[in-house]
């Protein structure tokens, strides 16, 4: 087990090495494919990390996205802090709603956890427009930076990095044993005398962070930031749908999600522009049901299938 | 799965992507010349750039070709369009433009529809070096985002020339006894709603006027009667609301029902759309809203006759015009550089008057000052009453009922 952990950390390095020259390879549209998917692999494994061994499908990876996206906006815009102030400040608001998110619904047992996190982008977008008006006023949020996407590409690729050697760290600590037995019975959890609402919520808060990060880096490559944009419902499912495609299991699971799906999305973009909507749906009914493991989970069955023959 | 199956499988997905992205090649025709265009077919600015976007591109294409072409040095140029739907969505924008200038390699590409877009793309358009004529895109950092792009021009004016446009309306009928100093303001607490109810507070108490009402209202409220009975309720002779597409159809329905006796009511954004006068038909005479066009002279009226004929709708009351303005910008740019050499297209925007359907227009510093502000329906027909420095101006009639 170690030394197989051990081998994977060293196979995503060379990855994250090898992922590090695409900016030297290609510019212009690949460069702009492959930052948006490593803007959605840093999330989807922010997300697994939380959600894979608890089981909670969390969709508040919008609400924190959106919440490093606007606080910087609006540190610069309205309060003219630096860039890098605010790429400190909102990763920990996020933090602590996480914490108050996860102290008030994951005591409780997952589906209120779901339903909760359902609405709460919508609702954090709702209470933003209230500060605005109430007290702010908007004059646009406008993010101009000397950022190009190569720079934005290294950024998110080094969040994604972290947050996977976080992942991996978690997994070979006594938190990461306390989640996997949380995960399979949460009930034997608390027998054991685990404390399953504290540990749910430090992960949850590690999710949030680096979700709210992704989010601050995002912000200089919209140039411009609507609470309507930042806030949108549409990236918690993309990040729920990439990450189930690769699968839960394994951190490294979303990787594998990840491109695939940003490649074939492109695709029916280009060639069905008006049934974007459409096909999303379907890829998500197809994995769910044909794939309910993921990519790594048919790897895994074949493997092993494999192997017994 | 074992690693020549996996090979196999992945030898078969790069194929089919590769089949994919050769399909978006289309015919590389020589005697073309590749125009791209990304804007909202899905999403929330779908409903307004189905209005006053995409019509007008395909009118300007489907003209074009029928002339022949563009008038290149080398011979006329039918226009090949290759158009992209970015589903409001700032992420799909980005991928959809850098696309079109590094996959597609377009020669031109049309300006996005909306504020955020614009901004969004300039960075890409500026680095690839397009000339972008933003049209749907009002802010009041014109100069520091023409300084940081040198290709971006603007042509629908800034915030605080929305706002100014309508205080002069209403100080002109306060001054002259027509109304009092009240006003009952409601703004859509959204961005755009916001900003024009913060430039307008202290424009207007400056102007001498009186707010007896002052709320707003979160985007997508179903339920607006009580907005309008609230305002209702005061003294003010004149409703102001800086509105988005619903909510300017649901405060006037509500007004309506409660047959709010106003002399002034104001709305802003979808005001000028044909789909307003569709809904409300007589009812809404005399309602003020924002923008505006001179119908009367002949250019406009070719144009809308035309749009009508070729694209089976209307074009609305305002941001129609000037789009179709920013093409004729384009189509004049690229013909009198005569060759597809965008550094100088763009130069030669910059230094040069184009004849449009809006008449002449010319920029000073990326930034065209000729644009219609306030409107107001006038027998089916929604009229500028304030520009700048457009001349066909209209008196302003106050508000008699809603029959």
């Amino acid at each position: 087990m170690t030394g197989q952990g051990f081998k994977s950390l060293t196979l995503i390095g060379v990855l994250v090495i090898a992922a590090a020259f695409v900016p030297f390879v290609t510019n212009g549209y690949w460069l702009s494919i492959a930052v948006t998917a490593m803007m959605y692999i840093a999330l989807a494994t922010a997300w697994t990390l939380f959600s894979g061994p608890t089981h909670y499908i969390s969709l508040a990876t919008g609400a924190f996205f959106g919440i490093g996206g606007y606080l910087v906006a609006t540190g610069m815009s309205d309060f003219d802090i630096s860039f890098w102030v605010m790429a400190a400040i909102a990763p920990i608001v996020a933090v602590v709603l996480a914490a108050l998110i996860g102290a008030a619904t994951l005591r409780l047992s997952g589906i209120y956890f779901v339903i909760f996190t359902l609405g709460l982008a919508e609702m954090i977008r709702g209470l933003v427009s209230w500060v605005q008006n109430n007290f702010l006023g908007s004059r646009g949020l406008y993010v101009l930076t000397d950022f190009t996407e190569e720079h934005i590409y290294w950024m998110l690729l080094g969040i994604a990095a972290t947050v996977y050697v976080i992942g991996w760290l978690i997994d070979r600590s006594k938190l990461g044993f306390a989640m996997k037995i949380i995960g399979n019975d949460e009930g034997v959890a608390k027998h054991l005398g685990i404390n399953t609402a504290r540990a749910k919520v430090i992960l949850f808060m590690i999710t949030g962070f680096f979700s709210a990060l992704v989010g601050v880096i995002v912000a200089p490559r919209y140039s411009y930031i609507e609470p309507n944009l930042v806030f949108s419902p549409e990236i918690s499912f993309m990040v729920v749908i990439m990450a189930l495609l690769g699968g839960t299991q394994r951190l490294w699971g979303p990787i594998i999600g990840v491109i695939p799906f940003i490649l074939i999305w492109e695709t029916i973009t280009v060639s069905f522009p008006n049934a974007t909507t459409l096909y999303l749906g379907l890829s998500f009914l197809a994995i769910v049901y044909f794939l309910p493991n993921g990519v790594v989970g048919l790897i895994e069955s074949l493997t092993k299938r494999g192997r017994a023959s | 799965m074992n690693k020549r199956k996996f090979l196999a499988r992945a030898t078969a997905g790069l194929t089919t992507l590769a089949a994919a992205s050769l399909l978006s090649f289309t015919a590389l025709a020589a005697d073309t010349i590749k125009i791209g265009t990304v804007a909202p077919k899905t999403g929330p600015l779908a409903g307004g750039s189905l209005v006053s976007q995409w019509p007008n591109v395909d009118l300007w294409v489907h003209e074009v070709n029928e002339r022949g072409g563009l008038k290149m040095k080398e011979g006329q140029k039918k226009i090949e369009l290759i158009a992209y739907d970015d589903k409001t969505n700032p992420t799909e924008h980005i991928k959809a433009v850098q696309r079109l200038a590094t996959q597609d390699k377009v020669d031109f590409i049309i300006a996005p529809y909306g504020t955020g877009f614009n901004i969004a793309a300039a960075p890409i358009y500026s680095k690839y070096g397009y000339p972008q004529i933003a049209v749907t895109s009002v802010t009041d950092q014109i100069g520091e985002l023409t300084e940081r792009f040198p290709s971006l021009f603007f042509t629908l004016g800034d915030t605080t020339s929305f706002v100014a446009g309508l205080k002069d309306v209403l100080v002109k009928l306060k001054d002259s006894g027509e109304i009092n100093n009240k006003i009952a303001m409601v703004n859509v607490a959204d961005a755009f709603g916001i900003e024009l109810a913060d430039v307008a507070r202290p424009l207007l108490q400056e102007a001498g006027f009186e707010l007896v009402y002052d709320k707003s209202y979160p985007l997508g409220t179903p339920d607006l009667s009580p907005i309008i009975k609230g305002a209702k309720a005061t003294e003010a002779d004149s409703f102001i609301a800086w509105s988005y597409p619903p909510d300017t159809f649901g405060l006037t329905e509500q007004a309506v029902i409660e047959n709010y006796d106003v002399k002034v009511f104001y709305t802003a954004v979808a005001t000028a759309f044909p789909a307003y006068a569709g809904k409300f038909g007589s009812k809404i005479e005399n309602v003020l809203g924002a923008g505006g066009v001179n119908p009367d002279t002949d250019e406009m009226k070719a144009y809308r006759a035309r749009h009508e004929e070729v694209t089976g709708k209307a074009p609305d009351y305002w941001a129609s015009a000037n789009t179709y303005a920013s093409l004729q910008i384009l189509e004049a740019a690229i013909e009198g550089v005569g060759e597809v050499d965008r550094e100088a297209v763009t130069n030669y925007i910059k230094s040069n008057t184009f004849d449009t359907i809006m008449g002449p227009i010319n920029f000073d510093d990326q930034n065209s000052n000729r644009f219609w502000t306030v409107g107001q329906w006038q027998e089916g027909v929604f009229r500028g009453v304030v520009s700048s420095n457009i001349e066909g101006a209209v008196d302003v009639k106050l508000k008699d009922g809603w029959n």
